[in-house]
């Protein structure tokens, strides 16, 4: 009996091993392609790498439990975005092979700015918040006052909190939609 | 899990994205760089958002939504100066240096 409780006390903890296992091979794969993707000499390759970026960014949702927020991840961003910058490159007939000259002569400045805002970014968020863990204490208290689960919550928090925002975002995407055809039309 | 680790990776996302728009030379790979920094936003907020409620995972949303809008408009510009000037290089749309 004791046992039991023992593992029911621990399971919470338990969780956390393969999820750490996961989310180091993950975010090793993911820098990697974000490197690929900014320094690869192809275009389309370019493209590629960030569908890795994109579906580890993906999973890391699910690892912090935003189920939700992930499958839209994975149909906005892989169905739709990556598709409309593969049309992007075949469109403005950017060279498809291996290209020398896809970089300005920037590098240095490059390096130095994201060096630097990754040394200033990286002390700041270790000093801040040191050795805090992960409780999912807010989704906790959101299932107890709903029931049925974080979605349900979701859905309840955009149509009634962020309604009017919601509407914002409806309004800026319909926006979008008729500039982008405007600009594109050929007359 | 710690909290840190979610943030650390979103930190090193962006500063890759901020090299990559600082040095790319081709649109659209400018707008990829773009799409990498939103990314590691969405990172940030999800994290918090297991903190503070579920605002975050809305605010999310709210920005996959915009990164895509602000997809189809600079693809849509980026093909206008395609056709205006067959080239996609950043570096030579300086008419509004003196």
């Amino acid at each position: 009996m004791s046992l039991l409780a023992a593992a029911a006390a621990t399971a919470a903890t338990t969780f956390d091993v393969p999820a750490n296992i996961v989310f180091a091979v993950l975010s090793v794969f993911m820098v990697i392609a974000a490197i690929r993707v900014v320094t690869t000499k192809n275009v389309v390759h370019a493209a590629l790498w960030l569908v890795v970026v994109l579906g580890g960014n993906g999973i890391v949702y699910l690892i912090l439990q935003a189920e939700f927020v992930a499958m839209t991840q994975f149909l906005v961003y892989l169905g739709a975005i990556v598709v409309l910058f593969l049309f992007g490159i075949m469109l403005t007939r950017a060279p498809l092979g291996r290209s020398d000259d896809l970089d300005n002569n920037q590098r240095a400045i490059g390096v130095t700015v994201g060096v630097a805002l990754l040394g200033v970014l990286g002390w700041a968020l270790l000093k801040t918040y040191g050795n805090d863990k992960l409780t999912f204490q807010a989704y906790d208290q959101a299932t107890a006052v709903n029931g049925n689960g974080r979605t349900q919550a979701l859905a309840n928090s955009i149509f009634t909190d962020y309604l009017i925002p919601f509407e914002v975002v409806s309004v800026l995407l319909l926006a979008a939609l008729i500039g982008a055809i405007v600009l594109a039309r050929r007359d | 899990m710690l909290l840190n680790q979610f943030l650390l990776l979103a930190a090193v996302l962006f500063c890759v994205g901020v090299y990559g728009v600082i040095v790319r030379k081709n649109g659209v790979l400018v707008l990829m760089s773009v799409e990498l920094i939103l990314n590691a936003v969405n990172i940030n907020l999800i994290a918090f958002s297991t903190f503070w409620g579920l605002g975050g995972q809305v605010f999310a949303l709210f920005v996959i939504a915009v990164a895509a809008a602000e997809v189809g408009v600079g693809l849509a510009i980026v093909l206008l100066i395609y056709r205006n000037k067959r080239s996609i290089d950043i570096d030579e749309l300086n008419e509004l240096k003196g």
